[in-house]
């Protein structure tokens, strides 16, 4: 079934991005068609092929638990648009 | 000696017989930025007296007799998303306009250890998404050989400024082809090392398990040199192989014999251009005239790169922009009018419907944003790898993709019992022109076919200049070689560099 408006809708809750109208448009537009294109992958038989997430066979790379510097708190801060010199600071999340 | 005309490799034996000093050779490029760059657009930022002030440091450790390393005074240009302290980071991205990151890349350590001269940073397509830098939220990269047509990209820049000899060296990266493609498409040297052959700590992430940095060059020679610094193991970075770096630029100029080099006959189907074929085929005949032998391969899921690659990238990529979230840096909306549209759409919702229905303040505030602070590509990306990865779609697109590119690395694993060095075209053709694809999203992924199946199976590619088109556009030829086989990779491309002239073309800047 081809990517409906309410689906791309639905989408951009969960992606956190706020569409507007044009763009709601364009955009399904633009995903069914880029969807159709990568559909073509369904003509493989992969039944018994192991997925690839990485192509490397690296596993549980360790380090000693030890302490090492790291950020001062005003450094994490600096680049943050709104803060309290401790906290981050973001509209009320309780009580909206 | 015309200094940024010649080779890194040149540069640095003029510097050490003192025949030049860094403090001139960087004014040199500093003043070749100041002529061409406001046609060109390579440069995002330029550090000139950060980078004079080093370079007069290092002049003052060269006559004091300190132990340099190998780079040591030369001017090297950075793409924009390696983490540098204290110095402007975008990725290209007005999300991080203002971004000034409290560490360093282990790359930009590498480099600055090694004695190199910072001296800017280069445009780019947003977060390395495009193959342009056309979605640059800054400015447009102009090609060098035609400012009408695009660099290439997402390195554009840095593959720009290399061409119009604004500077000796740059870094780049690749996920998909952003290092080779605009090195092809500007006519210099572009290396994409295996997956983990390279640091990616301080890389601003698109899509993890396909990023690698690496460096740009106008000779394969300089092109070991830079690789050869910013190869390695780093403890800060679990995917970075612990496997020891040769010396690259020692055996580069060794031939190999009985250099074995397969084609891919998929790779020279419909839809490749005339002049680019017969620029392979020609390279080839350059090969066999050396002793190499060459067979045909076949790599029946190269076809299916382009579609795995849109679906594993974008699923990379919807999971690590998440950070950008208006919170811990980067642009946030502005508060005020966001909340109070927030009030006036509360108003007027009719009383029957779903509360949940209008977002919370602080999920608006996400939304807001990242709409406002991303361009039109990234959000394509992430709605497409939101969409890919999401309850009911995950078996169909994303394992799909990631069974599809173990198939595509038994095709590399196959082919590399067979083969050294797998040769082809970069890209399907020369330079397009500006605004020629940004309305059609689907034509732009076409363009990396022949790069991204490099990314997908971790394997390393070489893009070098082996000829022009008949309007003077460059043709790139791009090398493979099996993971951590770079070595035998940068000896084969220089094999043919030293039998041909197309790398000291400059254009003819106006």
């Amino acid at each position: 079934m081809p990517l409906s408006r309410s689906d791309v809708e639905k989408i951009s809750l969960l992606a956190r991005l706020q569409l507007g109208e044009d763009e709601l448009e364009q955009m399904t537009a633009q995903l069914r068609q880029i969807v159709q294109y990568v559909e073509q992958l369904s003509d493989l038989d992969t039944d018994n092929v192991e997925p690839m997430a990485h192509t490397l066979d690296l596993q549980d790379v360790l380090r000693p638990d030890e302490r090492c510097p790291s950020l001062t708190r005003p450094e994490a801060l600096a680049n943050a648009p709104r803060h309290d010199d401790e906290y981050y600071r973001v509209p009320a999340v309780l009580g909206d | 000696m015309d200094l940024h005309q010649t080779s890194a490799t040149a540069i640095l034996g003029e510097l050490r017989s003192g025949n030049c000093s860094s403090a001139e050779l960087t004014r040199a490029c500093l003043d070749q930025i100041d002529r061409h760059d406001e046609k060109i657009g390579a440069f995002l930022y330029v550090d000139a007296e950060g980078a004079i002030a080093r370079a007069e440091s290092i002049d003052q450790q060269r006559s004091a007799g300190t132990p340099l390393g190998p780079l040591a005074g030369l001017p090297v240009a950075i793409k924009d998303i390696l983490c540098t302290r204290d110095v402007p980071t975008t990725c290209g991205s007005r999300m991080l306009e203002t971004y000034c990151p409290p560490y360093n890349a282990t790359v930009i350590d590498r480099l600055e250890q090694a004695g190199a001269v910072l001296l800017g940073r280069t445009n780019m397509d947003e977060f390395g998404m495009g193959s342009s830098t056309e979605n640059s939220a800054y400015q447009l990269t102009r090609n060098p050989w035609d400012p009408e047509r695009i660099p290439g990209g997402s390195s554009g820049g840095s593959a720009a400024c290399l061409a119009s000899s604004m500077v000796p060296l740059s870094i780049g990266t690749d996920t998909g082809g952003s290092i080779r493609q605009p090195a092809a498409l500007c006519g210099v040297v572009g290396v994409k090392p295996s997956y983990g052959r390279v640091s990616r700590y301080g890389l601003v992430a698109y899509a993890s398990s396909l990023d690698q940095v690496g460096p740009l060059a106008r000779t394969v020679e300089d092109a070991a040199l830079l690789l050869e610094v910013l190869a390695g193991h780093d403890p800060r970075d679990s995917t970075s192989a612990p496997i020891e770096v040769p010396r690259y630029s020692e055996t580069v100029g060794q031939p190999l014999e009985g250099l074995r080099i397969g084609l891919v006959k998929e790779h020279f189907g419909e839809g490749l251009d005339n002049e680019i074929a017969g620029a392979i085929q020609q390279a080839i005949q350059v090969y066999e005239a050396l002793g190499a032998t060459v067979q045909e391969i076949s790599m029946p899921h190269a076809a299916y790169g382009v579609a795995t690659y849109y679906i594993i990238a974008p699923c990379e990529a919807s999971s690590n922009l998440a950070r950008y979230d208006g919170v811990h840096y980067g642009y946030r909306t502005e508060t005020q009018a966001m909340l109070q549209e927030l009030e006036e759409e509360r108003a007027q919702r009719p009383a029957d419907t779903d509360k949940e229905s209008i977002d919370s303040a602080l999920v608006r505030m996400y939304r807001r944003s990242r709409a406002e602070g991303l361009g039109a590509e990234v959000k394509r990306r992430i709605m497409l790898g939101t969409y890919a990865l999401s309850e009911g779609y995950y078996d169909a697109y994303y394992l799909k993709a990631l069974k599809v590119r173990r198939l595509i690395r038994g095709d590399y694993d196959a082919a590399f019992g067979q083969v050294d060095v797998i040769a082809g075209p970069v890209t399907s053709s020369p330079a397009f022109r500006c605004g020629e694809k940004t309305d059609d999203p689907l034509s732009m992924y076409l363009e990396d076919l022949y790069t991204v199946t490099a990314n997908l199976a971790g394997v390393a590619g070489i893009s070098l200049p082996c000829g022009f088109t008949q309007h003077g556009l460059p043709i790139g030829l791009q090398l493979q070689a099996a993971p951590f086989q770079e070595e035998r990779l940068l000896r084969a491309a220089a094999m043919y560099q030293a039998e041909t002239d197309w790398h000291t073309r400059r254009p003819p800047l106006a």
